[in-house]
């Protein structure tokens, strides 16, 4: 009988199994073959209920991610060496095999290597003959541990249809020979794009989706950003763009918690208190600002970082300095002239210009009907910008149909006060 | 103070299919209960069994594999704890944590055979 008195209770780091999962799974895949991936997440998987039995009555080992691996290794040698013995070849080559693979498979789970595999798995699972959508369930699935409800609940789907897409991906990449690389070239430099997409959406859903709960979308940001941290760590990922990525999305998670008060209403950027955003992960955001700056390409998460520093810089709403602000979000619409980003820059040009030269920007934005017909957000700021120029008809009329187009409770509620206060 | 077995019959934790956080979170439930249970001094000691195994019976005996699909009350372990009487061991076993996932605790005194009668 094992016995484990006088001890203090144990506690594993948090997401650890969450970690080791996604670990493991990139190791297993590099051994048995992406064609192979249910057969991994089997192994993955037993390795779990094996640790589960042992470490529930106090005896966790020292170190539980070694643990794991060393489990999820053994069970691999065991599974190799069974497929070996079905092999129609003899005793002796059998044996050579079998020590070879061994060997490899040794390798293969060296700190080293489990980095690299892990690198090759974010970039199978970007690959980009796949949607937007199936590449981030099938991210948060095989790289980052969480389960099917989990996802569902982080993207605020339903069960069925993250299965579906997750096997509508897994189906793809088996029949058309996806291989398990990193690629080289201008297809890398093609790929760390994707990457970065789907990373950028992964943190955007935690930290703008209203709908999720909000710890759930606390652990996306945070996913988001290990990874995004895992790449900038590989030779490979430590581009200057995956630098600013990272700088980006700490300097927005700085403000997580001060965006949200009591009953989860929202507190808007000029009415949040500055001394709750976190100062060390602002301070990170510097660091990897810094690091981003080198050679001689500038990226959109360049700017954007650049715009959330700014952000960062100002001590309060009113000393934020909005004439670099504008000329950021001038580089930021050469890069990325879509209708959102005119948006965003047309509320800056209301501190810099005036509220009737934003408005019109806004007007101007092509499409611009159907949009403040369909997103609240074009509504909303419209309704906000017209509220200041004292048109109290069209602000009503378009805060109201914001107020109908959010799906977010808690949006809502914002629109409501703001509709209150122009009565 | 007596010896108590406290034996824990559930479902098998393969069937449940937990994702890695629902695993490590139950896990904690188990080190909180199991350390709280080692600093009052009552945690002995105790071990988990492997889910599969044989069962041998019959009037001519015969081994079958066991424990049988109708395992939602699968053996998975025991411990043993120190405590004043049944009552009090009782009281320990309300802190298991599988009691959400249709777990169940028998708890059962250890009979001390006496050397001298």
């Amino acid at each position: 009988m094992s016995s484990g008195g006088g001890q203090s209770t144990q506690q594993l780091v948090d997401h650890l199994f969450r970690h080791e999962a996604g670990k493991m799974i990139a190791v297993l895949t590099r051994i048995f073959g992406i064609h192979n991936l249910e057969l991994v997440e089997d192994t993955v998987q037993e390795t779990f209920l094996k640790a589960l039995q042992v470490w529930k009555f106090n005896a966790v080992p020292d170190n539980p991610g070694a643990w794991l691996m060393q489990v999820a290794r053994n069970r691999t040698i065991d599974l190799i060496r069974r497929q070996h013995k079905l092999a129609d070849i003899s005793s002796e080559l059998q044996l050579r095999l079998q020590s070879d693979a061994e060997n490899t498979i040794h390798q293969f789970f060296l700190d080293t290597e489990i980095a690299d595999s892990q690198l090759r798995m974010i970039f199978t699972c970007c690959h980009p003959a796949l949607s937007p959508e199936d590449q981030v369930a099938l991210t948060l699935k095989t790289v980052s541990g969480f389960g099917i409800q989990e996802i569902a609940r982080a993207l605020v789907s339903n069960d069925a249809a993250i299965q579906k897409r997750i096997y509508r991906a897994k189906e793809y990449i088996r029949t058309n020979h996806v291989q398990f690389e990193i690629p080289s070239g201008v297809a890398l430099a093609q790929r760390l794009e994707v990457v970065y997409t789907v990373l950028y959406l992964l943190f955007n859903e935690g930290y703008s989706s209203m709908k999720a709960d909000e710890l759930i979308r606390y652990d996306l940001c945070e996913e988001a950003m290990r990874l995004c941290k895992l790449l900038t760590e590989h030779k490979v990922g430590a581009q200057p763009s995956s630098f600013a990525l990272l700088a980006l999305m700490c300097f927005q998670a700085s403000r997580f918690d001060s965006r949200i008060g009591e009953a989860g209403t929202i507190i808007l950027l000029q009415d949040q208190d500055r001394s709750k955003w976190d100062k060390d992960l602002i301070a990170l955001g510097y660091h990897f600002l810094n690091q981003s700056s080198t050679g001689n390409h500038l990226s959109v998460y360049h700017i954007e970082s650049a715009i959330a520093a700014e952000h960062c810089l100002a001590p309060d709403f009113a000393s934020t300095n909005w004439d670099a602000l504008l000329r950021l979000y001038n580089y930021l619409l050469e890069r990325k002239p879509i209708p959102i980003v005119q948006l965003n820059r047309s509320v800056i040009l209301a501190k810099t210009d005036g509220v009737g030269v934003a408005i019109d920007t806004i007007l101007d934005i092509p499409g611009i009907r159907e949009l403040l017909n369909r997103h609240y957000i074009y509504a909303a700021v419209l309704g906000d910008l017209y509220a200041q120029a004292g048109n109290s008809a069209e602000s009503r009329r378009l805060l109201e149909k914001a107020y109908e187009l959010t799906p977010s409770l808690a949006e809502k509620k914002l629109l409501q006060d703001k509709l209150a206060a122009i009565r | 103070m007596k010896n108590f077995m406290l034996i824990f019959r559930g479902p098998s934790p393969a069937d449940l299919n937990w994702t890695p956080e629902q695993g490590q979170a139950n896990m904690q439930k188990w080190f909180n209960w199991i350390g709280e249970l080692s600093a009052k001094g009552h945690y002995v000691g105790g071990d988990p069994l492997v889910p599969e195994g044989k069962i041998v019976k019959g009037k001519k005996p015969v081994a079958t594999d066991g424990p049988f699909a109708e395992g939602k009350e699968l053996l998975g372990g025991y411990i043993i704890v120190k405590a004043e009487s049944l009552a009090a061991a009782t009281e320990l076993a309300f802190g298991f944590p599988d009691f959400d996932i249709n777990g169940s605790v028998e708890v059962r005194e250890v009979m001390k055979i006496p050397m001298h009668p």
